[in-house]
Formats: structure tokens, sequence, C-alpha cells
């Protein structure tokens, strides 16, 4: 049997419950054994609009989704008008037959159409209307062929808390439901799916990986205000912070959250402010304070498409150069992109050991693809074995009853990293000051000691910059094309690179996870050894092509450039890569 | 009981002579020391101004922070560690102008912090602009034909978001000055002093001699009860020939936000030490995913 790569898209109005239906099916497939990717397409409103989940389901690890779709699972008649004439030859548009659709508003084309009577066995079977979507997804596994069975556990879980009538309710109605479709419809379906034996596979976005490493890795006050697609990690840790001991607070603005963080993370706690780029832009002058007090704190940033509102629930990567020059002069700051969930998690708690060890503000960029896209991973492939917490140079009161001289906060040393004290120890009683200041913390303009405290400062970054990490190489060594990438393109580009390979044409790609500060040797080392570098990005002017210019002096010249506020796929750098060569 | 010089840093204040802040300043010091508070027990927080070098001239922990954000920034610090005695010293720009936002909030959480607010009614550092406490019809470099808003009422504002300790004082009476912050420094949760304070230089208007023809303690007038909150509105609002000083209002009724959160319970979050996780719970949160 041919490998199974079959996207279907669920599709209906903002409040029918696509998301938490998208998702379902998600976990219901990896519990059956399958591979999945879930690529969520909103708008920014409460009800109406034209929402989608699309679901890829594979035999083989997944790390990006593909644009095409097979089947169409149309909650309501607007999506199925929209969505339906683009479902790929030979697939199928399955719908409600409550909808009661007049046969020219049907959409034609080479696919099927496969009407259900998803209300009526709901309402007749389930005794609830409310049952149609427990239908509808049971109508799409029987459609391609999957078994009920992870999909009842799903349903169990997700109905516990109304009640064992309601789970056992929507039970019946997915059985009804599948055996009636799949007695009509399924041998007309030529893609399906197979149980395999399952692994335990977590299933889980960018949002809630990251948000998972932070908490692992002894994150312990997390500041917010909500914003998409930031929020949800606010949430996340809000949930479980009674439970794990984390201070969590709603604040009254992204300038509060960014001080309070600072506040907290000055007094000795692991402090965290998820946002996204409108949000980062109140805490503007915060992370100058950061950077001057020299104060550990985690910002993370998911990026949405700008400049001010843009589009709230849409993906951009335009934020690189933001971040990397936001507030006033210069001070250090570490900028890390995570690209995948495992990249994510591993974000989530080194972030605070890069702040702790260099007493600095770091920027975790996100965006709203790899934030709230979904994939499944086993608990080994996530990394949770690695999660170390290394707090750097912090004076316990042992080491503070014994020092010999007063304590100096902001000490000179060679490495540009003062010990670190935190405030309540009598030996350790000093100001810390946005202001230049001495070794003590005094406030001081004298120009030596400014230029002393500058450089010291400065020096952490080049101290830092020994640990940061060169890009990952993925593909063929010594192919003549390489496609350069930073954050979520990561999955886009490596599909792209195996589809090429697939076509006989070897290609490879450079991935950057570690941004600021650029281990600037290792990158123009790798760059002198790749072929033809296209710089693959989520923005206008191409920003990381732009940052390996100033900092490495090597021009990637070509660059492929998305900005719709869609994310990159494979099917979209294929086209534009073939477009150039027949150009 | 603590003495004053236990607080002696080796800077010396950049204040005018004659300037307020020199009696904020010792009134401080003196409660700290009369409640027996250490220089490391205490943190005290500001912002930026002539009022907000505080911090600096004064051996105790200190965080001076940015124009406006001393709230936030002290809240942080409180929540990280409520084992501290959190004080908030910042002029009437910090804390009316550009903080007003976040002292609404302060009060409306109850979080557990005493904030001291120099009020001079004029912006000193930046030379003599109006300032939102400046009357009305007040000409500066910035109000050439005279302030057009009506000054912002402080601890009116402060009882409307639910404030549980209302108070205000001034630079010209120690002994008031200091048992006021005393009082503040005894209250479980956010509690706002405005200080009166003369700015010898660019407010020769509201001088001592100004503030001593006009203040009256509110604990003198007969019957005066200071957990009447309607009562204290009215003395709130109270400006012009008499100026009211004293613990307008307090109450113990609400806890401090502080009190309140759960992670919290187990003692001061720097305290507890970073969870060793454990494989049940690391399997629970998994279990979550899968």
């Amino acid at each position: 049997m041919a490998d199974t790569d079959l996207s279907i898209r669920i599709a209906g109005e903002a409040g029918q419950g696509v998301e938490s239906s998208g998702a379902g099916f998600a976990l219901a497939l990896a519990r059956g054994g399958l591979h999945i990717f879930a690529e969520f397409d909103y708008h920014s409103r409460i009800r109406g609009g034209f929402n989608y989940a699309q679901i890829r389901i594979s035999e083989h690890p997944l790390y990006s989704h593909s644009e095409p779709f097979h089947l169409l699972l149309a909650l309501n008649e607007d999506t199925l008008r929209r969505y339906g004439p683009q479902t790929l030859p030979g697939g199928a548009v399955l719908y409600d037959e409550a909808l009661q659709l007049q046969p020219n508003a049907l959409p034609q084309g080479g696919f099927r159409l496969f009407p259900v009577p998803l209300t009526q066995i709901a309402r007749e079977v389930g005794g609830s209307e409310l049952m149609a979507n427990t239908a509808a997804l049971a109508a799409a596994a029987a459609v391609i062929g999957f078994e009920l069975q992870p999909m009842e556990r799903v349903i169990e879980q997700n109905f516990r808390r109304k009640g064992e009538a309601v789970v056992e309710g929507n039970r019946r109605v997915a059985r009804a439901t599948y055996e009636w479709t799949r007695e009509r419809y399924a041998a007309a379906f030529p893609w399906k799916v197979t149980v395999r034996p399952a692994q335990r596979r977590m299933v889980l976005n960018g949002n809630e990986a990251f948000a998972l490493g932070a908490l692992l890795g002894g994150c312990r006050f997390v500041a917010g205000y909500p914003m998409t697609p930031g929020s949800p990690v606010l949430e996340w840790l809000a949930e479980r912070a009674a439970r794990y001991g984390l201070a969590v607070m709603q604040v009254e603005d992204e300038i509060a959250a960014a001080c309070a963080a600072i506040g907290a993370g000055h007094a000795g706690a692991r402090a965290l402010v998820p946002t996204s780029g409108g949000g980062f832009s109140l805490m503007v002058e915060a992370l100058g304070l950061a950077g001057m007090t020299e104060t550990p704190v985690v910002f993370y940033e998911a990026q949405r498409p700008g400049p001010s509102t843009g589009m709230a629930t849409r993906t951009e990567q335009g934020d690189l150069l933001f971040v990397l020059h936001a507030s006033q002069g210069e001070f250090p700051r570490i900028v890390l992109a995570p690209g995948t969930i495992e990249q994510a998690f591993e974000a989530g708690w080194r972030a605070f050991n890069l702040a702790e060890r260099y007493q600095c503000p770091v920027i975790v960029l996100s965006d709203h693809y790899l934030a709230t896209s979904l994939r499944d991973v086993s608990p080994e492939e996530l990394g949770l074995q690695a999660v170390t917490v290394d707090r750097g140079e912090w004076l316990d009161d042992v080491q503070l009853e014994a020092l010999p001289e007063p304590y100096r906060r902001y000490r000179l040393t060679p490495n540009g990293v003062s010990p670190r004290a935190v405030p309540g120890h009598p030996q350790a009683v000093y100001s810390a000051t946005s202001d230049e200041h001495d070794e003590f913390g005094h406030i001081e303009e004298d120009a030596v000691n400014r230029a002393r405290m500058h450089q010291k400062r400065m020096r952490k970054l080049e101290t830092a910059c020994r640990e940061m990490r060169p890009p990952t190489v993925y593909g063929t060594a010594d192919a003549p094309l390489t496609l350069v990438g930073w954050g979520s393109a990561y999955g886009p580009l490596r599909e792209t690179v195996d589809r090429l390979l697939a076509r006989g044409r070897p290609a490879n790609m450079l991935h950057f996870v570690d941004l600021w500060p650029m281990p600037v040797e290792a990158v123009s080392f790798l760059l002198a050894r790749m072929g033809q570098l296209v710089a693959v990005e989520s923005n206008y002017r191409g920003q990381l092509a732009d940052l390996i210019r100033m900092s490495t002096g090597w021009e990637v010249s070509r660059r492929l450039l998305k900005y719709d506020g869609r994310p990159l796929s494979p099917d979209w750098i294929l086209e534009r890569l073939e477009m150039a060569a027949e150009g | 009981m603590g003495n004053v010089r236990d607080y002696q840093s080796p800077v010396r204040p950049t204040w005018c002579t004659g300037c307020g802040n020199y009696g904020i300043w010792n009134a401080l010091k003196r409660a700290l020391a009369q409640l027996d508070l250490l220089p490391h027990q205490v943190i005290l927080v500001s912002g930026i101004g002539c009022g907000s070098k505080l911090p600096d001239y004064t051996h105790a922990n200190g965080l001076l922070t940015l124009h406006g954000r001393t709230i936030p920034c002290a809240t942080g610090v409180r929540i990280a560690n409520h084992g501290l005695k959190v004080v908030c010293t910042h002029g009437d720009g910090d804390a009316y102008a550009e903080g007003l936002g976040h002292m609404m909030h302060a009060a409306r959480r109850n979080i557990g912090l005493v904030d001291i607010v120099q009020d001079n009614r004029v912006y000193g550092l930046t030379k003599g602009q109006y300032s939102p406490t400046s009357d009305r019809g007040r000409v500066s470099r910035t109000s050439p034909w005279g302030a057009l808003e009506e000054p912002v009422h402080p601890l009116a504002a402060v009882l409307a978001a639910g404030g549980t300790f209302v108070a205000r004082s001034w630079s010209g009476d120690l002994d008031h000055l200091t048992e006021t912050i005393v009082r503040a420094l005894r209250h479980r949760g956010y509690a706002l002093v405005d200080v009166l304070q003369p700015c010898v230089t660019f407010n020769r208007e509201n001088d001592y001699a100004y503030y001593r023809a006009r203040v009256y303690r509110v604990e003198d007038e007969p019957g005066y009860d200071p957990t009447d909150r309607a009562a204290a509105f009215v003395r709130a609002l109270e400006w012009g020939d008499r100026i009211p000083i004293g613990v307008l209002f307090q109450t113990e009724d609400r806890p401090a936000y502080e009190e309140q959160l759960p992670a919290l319970a187990a003692g001061p979050l720097v305290s507890q030490p970073l969870r060793a996780w454990s494989p049940e719970e690391i399997e629970g949160l998994l279990a979550e995913f899968v």
C-alpha cells in the first residue's frame, strides 16, 4: 500500500467548534498510531467567518501542513461554498443534509458530494442537535477508513465533565453516523488510513510546548495581558499555577506585565512575560530596564502580522529586527526562535538558564503558525529528560556571609557577569538602578565609570555568544541549493528539501534557532560551504538575510518572502522555486 | 527599636537646601527604625524624579526603575518575596501622571505596598513644568496660559478604586508624617500616603507657610471616623483654605492580594526551593497531551 498523505479540512463559522473538533480528531488519529500535523486558520471574531482546521495524516512524521486537501468537512453553507471548489479531484465534500441546499448551491468539480443526516442522527440517536459535530467527525472517520475506537476515547475524555448521559449520547451518535456513512460512501473515497500499533504520542502546539518547558524549567512568576496569539501561554500556566506553585497575574497592561516580571526577576523568581508583537511594543522601555539593572527575565513574543493591529489571528515573522533593536541604548539580550514543538519546549526552560547565566532579558520569538499548529511527538522526542536548571553565578547565604568585603552587585569581571545576590540578606543590601551606576549600584555619571560599566555589560554578550548554537543543517551535503530560514519556517523548509530530493534534486537547509548573539564564526563557516543560498521568510524584506549580512558580511541575495498572513508551506516554496527556475 | 543611622548611605542627597524631600526621607527612616525594619528587610522602589533618588540615598535594598512604573515593578517584587516590606517612593509626576493607571489597579488589587508620593505639585528635575496636582491656572514653562486641567485628587481616586488605606501628610510636620508612615507600614494591603512637600526652587507659591496655614488633622476633628468611606470621600475632595491630613480612611476588611495567591501559601516564592519534579508529576503533565 502506498504511503498515506491525506489532508482533511474541517470548516465552519466561529462558534461552531471547528478548533475543538480539529484538536479532538487529531488526538484520536495520533492515538491510532498515525502522525498528524494540524493547522488552524481563523478570523478575529466571535461569530461568523470561514474558520478551518486542516489535519494532515501520515504514517511518517510530519513537520508541516500541506495546502491541498482531500476531504472537506463543511459545517455550514458558507464554508461549503467557499472551500468546496478547492477540494482535490477524486476527493469529497462531506456536509449535513440539514443544510437543505438547492442543487445549484452545491460546489462542482472533480470531487464527490457526501451529504449525511448529521443533525438528524444527533437528534434522534443522541437526543441533542449539539451532538452534530460528533456525528461529523465520525462520518469523516468512516470515509477515510479510520476505526472508531480511538474517537470514542476522545469523546469520553471531552464530555466526561458533562456527565455520563452526554458521553453515552455522543458515543451512540458517533457509532450510528459511522455506520451510516461507511455503508454509503467509504468505497467511493480512495484515500485511506490504517490504525497502527499505538505508541504513546503527545499532541500539542508550540504555545503548549513552550509553556510546559517553562513550567518544568522552574518558572515561578508570570505576568501578562491577553493578546492573540501569546495569551494561551498565560492561560495554560494560570490553570496550573495553584497546583505547581506559580504566581500568575493578569495585570492592567503590558507595561505593567513587563515591569512586574522585572521586579519578580530582581527579587529572585524565574519570571516570564507572554505576549505578542503589539504587547511587546509596550514593553520596550522595560526591556531596557532589565538590560541596565541586569535582571533575568524571559519574554515570549508570538508574532502576528503588523504593523499595529495587523491581522490578529494570522502569522508572520516580521518582528525579528524589532526585538533585536527594541529599546534605547545598547545592552545585551538573547533572542531564540524555536521552529518545532521540540525546540519550543526546549526554549521554555533554556531561556531561563540563559537569562540567569547572563543576567539579561531573553526573548523567545514564536509566531501564530508555531503557536497554534498541533503535532504529535513522543515524550522522548520532546526531550523531557534534558531539562536542566542553571541559575548562573548566584551567591547563596553561606557565600554571602563569607564575603571578605562589602558586596558589589555590579562587580567588574572578565566575563562581564557579576555574581548575583537577591535582596533579603544583610550582607547584600544594595540598590539596582536604571541610571548608570557604579559597582555597588549607586548612581554615577563619571566618564571612566560609564565606559567600564558599559563594557562590562556588553562583555556578557561576547561570553554568551560562545554557547549560542550554529544553525542546523538538514538535507544533502554539498547540494547546489540551500534554503535559509528561522523559527517556524523549519517544517515547511524541511519538507521542501524532502520533496526536492524525491524529485532527484538534492538540496539542504540551514535553520536558525539561536539568532542573537549570532555565533558569527560558525555561521560564516557554514555559509561558505553551502550551495546557492535562498532565504525563505514570512516577512517583506528578508530580515534574517539582512541580519546575516549585517553580522557576517555574507549576502543572501535570493529571497522567497511571504507576507500575506498565511504560513509558509512546502507547496508555496516549491512553486516559487520552480517559477524562478523557469523564469 | 532600630536606629535611623542604620539607613545611612554613603551617597549624599542632591536635593536643594530646604527641599521637602528631606522631611519625607527623615520620617521614612524614623518610621522604619520605630518598627525595627532593618535595611535588608525592606526594599525601596522608586521611579524617576527628584524624590525617586531617595533609595540611592538610603542604606536599604533599592530598585530605581522607570518614570511612572514604580508600582508595577514593586508589585513583582512583592509577589516574588512577600517577606520583604515593599515601600514605593515617587513623585506626583511619576505617581499621578504616567503611573496613575497602575495606582488604580494597585488599589483594586489591595497589594501590600506602602506608596509614599512626594507631591510637590511641580516637575522639579525637568525644571518647573506644571504637574497633575498643580492648581488650575498655574502658569509654568509648559502652561504659559495657565494650566487648563482640573488637578488630580489622588485620595478620592484611590478611594473610588477600592483603596483600603488612604492618607495624607506633609513634610513640614515630621512627627505626623512619621506616624502616618508607621500606620501605613502596619497596613496589610495597599497604603497610599500622599505627602505635600514644598519645592523651594520651582514652586514658590506652595511653600511651608502656605501649607502650615491650611493643613488640619482629621484625627483632631470631633467624631471623625476613618472607617466611614463616604465621609472620607468628602474630605478627600476638600482642597483650598483647609487641607485635611491624616489617615482619612482605613479598613482591614479586605485581604491583601498576595494573601490570596495559592502559590504564596507555602511562604515567599523565592524562599521555596525550585520544584524537583517527581516521575508521577511529569507523568501527570504528559497525560494531558496523550
